[in-house]
């Protein structure tokens, strides 16, 4: 019966537009970073039985609704999913298996602190079937560390870092670059390093300013000084590309970088605009029922979620998605990975033809390459994505 | 209470025009002898007091109860009120007993004070007979105090001088008074002091108004010569005609005809203003007044216009009388495409009311639909676009105003220019002339070199420099193209706004004038090219590129912004692409929020003029021609 199925879903369209994942969101942080503008939020009591509870009754309503797909990948994100008890992780991963298939090999990521207590749980999450660790490292220095607001050291990180390689197999890092007085010296020297400790797969991220965050605060009244400037930052990108690349790990997304075969899959199926479950304070899906694609998303604030979750639906906002909606997304996402997006699919999505005089524009730039109904970025047009989606939008 | 203005008490006037609908008028005899009237106007410079010294001569005679004056202050215009300036001229008529125990009729003119309005000022004053020159006894006479007296002298009037402000610490009556005598050269021994403020020398002004200054001339038996000093149109009466009567009598019912064009009006009343409009049955000569006569439009009502009888009238048309003529042009666009309709509904209103204000439509490949508006100066530019913002709520971009060139063709033909962008063919253009102006500025001697380089960076010509005690009178012969744009802006940035300026036209001159062009990303942009002159065509074309360098945000490539005379690049800027503009993290939350974001960045752009492909935002227009020299 199972096999009926997985054949089945290999040959529906979820798994043609990107594949179907779930997103489990824990909303909770020991503090929370300045530069973050993720839903994190810093609680003393958590009632974990209940929590788990609320996450279980959710997948069971969604799969009442998505039968016969196949999991290509779980991710557990937050705030800290590392603060949860393995127990926790363990009784989710086991009730998605039971409501859907997934393959031999399935990726299920949990982001990780790279802190002394969550290393102790590393095992813990392994045996409940977490195949992939997401480590929050951000900087290889401590002073960066502690501007950053981050709680641990970066001697911590690295014991972590450790623990985690003996643990899994797949074990990727972030690192926050283009910080207050960074130089390009300082970080190719940071970078470096870094590429040395890296297994296959890195998250290299610019310092963005979000707004209602501390440091976007601190910004607008004239403190954060020594960002680098718009040239300086587009070296340190061309940097990036070129030292990773040279230790093997290629840039599959704008800001990720892996060896071939070592992409995030969870983290395709946005890009390619799958279909995904998102469930948790504030998480977003992204669902085809009877053909309707639907943006969803669950009430924010932690009590008010689980409140509705255990009174019977986590879910806040259901809108269907229009073609012109679903292509612009389609846009915005797949001209982020490397490999970008079929022109085909975008304009049967949209019901017109993508802009040829804008196409024409941007391939003279050079900022795209084309072939076929195959449309990409090249890695200048990725570094101003946002104006190339401008000219391509619907 | 300075804002308890005379024009503040004309404009309330306007409006009880139609409060007092229904209100049966007191007809009474008005008729008056003619050496029992006298027929003035106010010349002062703006501040030194000539609205508050006539609301003091109203109260005074109690023309309007001190109970009432109170009640005078709001209405006229905005911008009448804002900026202290009188745009349309007033009257207001005052009884006076004077001391020898007989009742006169005093005639108040206020006239609009601005070189924008010099015709208009100079029909004012051929409306009257004498004139009060008002002079801030603690600041002292300034260059619009002059161009003003001269309009009296050229008039032929009697003028009493007023040392105003004595109240003030800073006032020096004797300083005062010898300036009046070395600049203007007049005699100010019997100069009156007076504080509009507290009411001390107002008795002596009204008297100085009855025993110095002449009586009006008139015959009454003659044929009807009216002067049409000033019109306005109002929501129920239509227009409003201003009259100063020289020659027979003007009655409630009788037909009569405009010189100028022909046009004959029934006239429905005849009145005139205490301030509030009062109907009476007839004018007499040497009395001011107005009458309405079912008129729609204030075109068909031409300031210095001759009125007389349809029958039997006079064919002498008055002296001085011209249509108005626009010497500054420039380009009016809605910001928002959309509402160009209702830019072309304002602009009508408008007209309706502004007789010297020319329009006819125009398009712009880089702004769109529009108007080609001409106005009479650059106050009164002013004056209308705000208004348009304001009162219609469009927000306009403005094109860098340009004065009317004459191109004289080889073919012996003579072209006006009003636009840049209808520059003839050069291979036909025999030689160009420019409008030159005299423009008198008056300058604290500190500032003084720093007015000198800025009239000689405009291609200024010297013709008189004087001192009168430590303040400079500079005269400079000076192109209005250079004046037209900032040089007000800048005379007041490099003198703390302690010179006062006036101009006058002068006429046309020869000179090497070229059309600059400037050309973003190889594309030329209408709107921002102009006539320059060929010395300076590089400092400029230098000045405006960088400036727009400035302005443009970058693209994803480079652009390339050129000055051009023809197909000659005389100055050049490169405008760096844009390197970075990604956002870092995007995953399963953030495609709504980034959608949201893109489609915003979409409107954010039909804010910007797409030229080419390159996005110009609307302030690039009028800034890129602000000079900074």
């Amino acid at each position: 019966m199972h096999l009926q199925n997985w054949l089945r879903a290999a040959l529906s369209a979820d798994w043609q537009n990107g594949g179907f994942g779930i997103y489990v969101h824990w909303p909770f942080c020991q503090a929370k970073c300045p530069y973050c503008d993720f839903n994190s939020h810093v609680s003393r009591e958590i009632d974990e039985r209940r929590w788990l509870n609320a996450y279980l009754a959710e997948l069971d309503r969604a799969a009442a609704e998505l039968p016969g797909r196949v999991v290509n990948a779980v991710f557990f994100g937050g705030g800290t999913p590392s603060l949860m008890h393995p127990d926790t992780v363990a009784a989710i991963i086991e009730r998605i298996r039971k409501h859907w298939p997934m393959p031999n090999d399935p990726e299920i990521t949990l982001e990780a602190n790279p802190g002394s207590v969550e290393a102790g749980r590393f095992r813990g999450y392994a045996d409940g079937g977490v195949t992939r660790i997401s480590m929050g490292v951000q900087a290889l220095n401590d002073r960066d560390l502690k501007r950053l607001g981050r709680i641990h050291t970066v001697d911590e990180a690295k014991k972590a870092f450790e623990i985690a390689h003996s643990t899994f197999e797949r074990v990727s890092f972030d690192l926050i670059y283009a910080r207050q007085d960074q130089t390009l010296e300082d970080w190719k020297k940071e970078l470096n390093e870094a590429l040395c400790l890296a297994i296959d797969h890195l998250s290299l991220y610019q310092l963005t300013i979000e707004k209602g965050t501390a440091f976007s605060d601190r910004y607008e009244k004239g403190g954060l000084t020594g960002l680098p400037v718009e040239d300086l930052a587009a070296d340190m990108y061309d940097v990036t590309n070129e030292l990773c690349e040279r230790a093997g790990l290629f840039g599959y997304e704008v800001s990720n970088y892996a060896k071939v075969g070592a992409e995030s899959r969870h983290n395709l199926i946005y890009w390619r605009y799958g279909d995904y479950l998102g469930i948790g304070p504030g998480a977003h899906g992204r669902l085809t029922i009877d053909g309707v694609k639907y943006a969803t998303e669950h009430f924010k604030m932690p009590n008010a979620w689980l409140e509705n979750a255990e009174r019977g639906r986590g879910e806040k906002i259901r809108d269907a998605l229009s073609g012109t909606d679903q292509a612009n997304e389609y846009l915005i996402m797949g001209l982020r990975i490397t490999e970008g997006i079929d022109t085909t699919r975008l304009e049967n999505l949209a019901g017109a033809k993508i802009d040829t005089t804008a196409l024409t524009h941007l391939t003279d730039l050079g900022l795209i390459e084309q072939s076929g109904s195959h449309l990409r970025t090249t890695p200048q047009g990725r570094l101003l994505l946002n104006s190339v989606i401008g000219e391509l939008i619907y | 209470m300075r804002r308890q203005s005379f024009a503040k008490t004309m404009g309330k006037a306007r409006r009880i025009r139609h409060l007092d609908q229904g209100v049966k008028p007191t007809h009474i005899q008005l008729m008056t002898e003619l050496n029992k009237i006298r027929n003035f106007s106010i010349v002062a410079h703006i501040d030194h007091g000539k609205s508050t010294l006539a609301d003091r001569l109203i109260q005074e005679t109690g023309t309007v109860k001190d109970r009432d004056m109170q009640e005078q202050m709001l209405d006229s215009m905005d911008i009448e009120r804002e900026r202290g300036i009188t745009i349309k001229a007033n009257t207001v008529r005052i009884d006076y007993k004077a001391d020898d125990g007989e009742n006169y009729v005093l005639n108040l003119i206020d006239t609009p004070g601005h070189v924008d309005f010099a015709y208009e000022v100079s029909r004012s004053m051929r409306a009257v007979e004498g004139s009060l020159l008002v002079v801030d006894s603690s600041q002292g006479v300034e260059a619009q105090t002059l161009a003003n007296v001269y309009h009296a002298m050229d008039a032929d009037h009697e003028i009493v001088s007023i040392l105003n402000k004595i109240d003030l610490p800073a006032s020096d009556c004797d300083r005062v008074a010898e300036q009046i005598e070395d600049v203007i050269g007049l005699d100010a021994t019997d100069a009156i002091q007076v504080s509009a403020k507290t009411g001390q020398g107002i008795h002596e002004t009204l008297e100085a108004i009855v025993k110095k200054l002449p009586a009006p001339k008139g015959e009454r038996n003659a044929p009807l010569k009216a002067m049409l000093v000033d019109s306005w149109y109002d929501a129920y009466l239509g227009v409003i005609v201003l009259v100063r009567i020289i020659d027979g009598v003007l009655k409630k019912g009788e037909r009569i005809k405009m010189l100028s064009n022909g046009s004959v009006h029934h006239v429905d009343r005849i009145g005139v203003f205490k301030p509030q409009r009062e109907e009476i049955d007839e004018l007499g000569p040497g009395e001011i007044g107005f009458l309405t006569a079912s008129i729609k439009q204030v075109r068909d009502t031409r300031v210095g216009d001759t009125i007389t009888h349809e029958k039997k009238g006079t064919e002498d048309a008055l002296p001085g009388f011209k249509p108005a003529q626009p010497v500054v042009f420039c380009g009016l666009f809605p910001v928002d495409s959309a509402e160009f309709e209702d830019l072309r509904d304002a602009i009508d209103k408008l007209a309706l009311n502004d007789a010297s204000f020319s329009f006819e439509m125009e398009t712009s490949a880089a702004l769109g639909f529009g108007f080609r508006c001409g106005f009479l100066g650059l106050l009164h530019l002013e004056v209308i676009r705000d208004r348009i913002e304001r009162e219609y709520d469009i927000e306009l971009i403005t094109t860098a105003p340009s004065v009317i060139y004459h191109i004289h063709m080889k073919d012996g033909t003579m072209q006006e220019l009003h636009n840049p962008a209808d520059m003839p063919d050069l291979t036909f253009v025999d030689h160009m002339q420019e409008p030159r102006i005299k423009a008198t500025i008056l300058v604290p001697d500190e500032y003084l070199g720093d007015v000198l380089k800025l009239c000689q960076d405009r291609r200024g010509i010297q013709e008189d420099l004087t001192y009168a005690g430590t303040r400079a009178m500079v005269v400079y012969d000076l192109p209005l193209n250079e004046v037209v744009f900032d040089f007000y802006d800048r005379l007041k940035s490099v003198t703390k706004g302690y010179a006062s300026f006036d101009y006058q036209m002068m006429g046309y001159r020869q000179d090497f004038l070229v059309k600059m062009s400037i050309l973003v990303n190889d594309e030329p942009v209408d709107a921002l090219s102009t006539m320059v002159h060929r010395d300076r065509a590089e400092m400029r074309g230098r000045a405006m590129v960088e400036k727009l360098k400035d302005l443009i945000p970058r693209h994803m490539f480079k652009i390339p912004i050129q000055a051009a005379i023809g197909g000659k690049v005389i100055a050049r800027e490169t405008l760096s692409a844009m390197r970075k503009d990604v956002t870092a993290k995007c995953y399963g939350g953030d495609a709504t929020r980034k959608k949201k974001l893109l489609e915003k960045q979409k409107a954010g752009k039909k804010k910007m003029r797409q030229f080419g492909k390159v996005d110009i935002p609307q302030e690039a227009f009028i800034s890129a021609l602000k000079m900074d020299g």
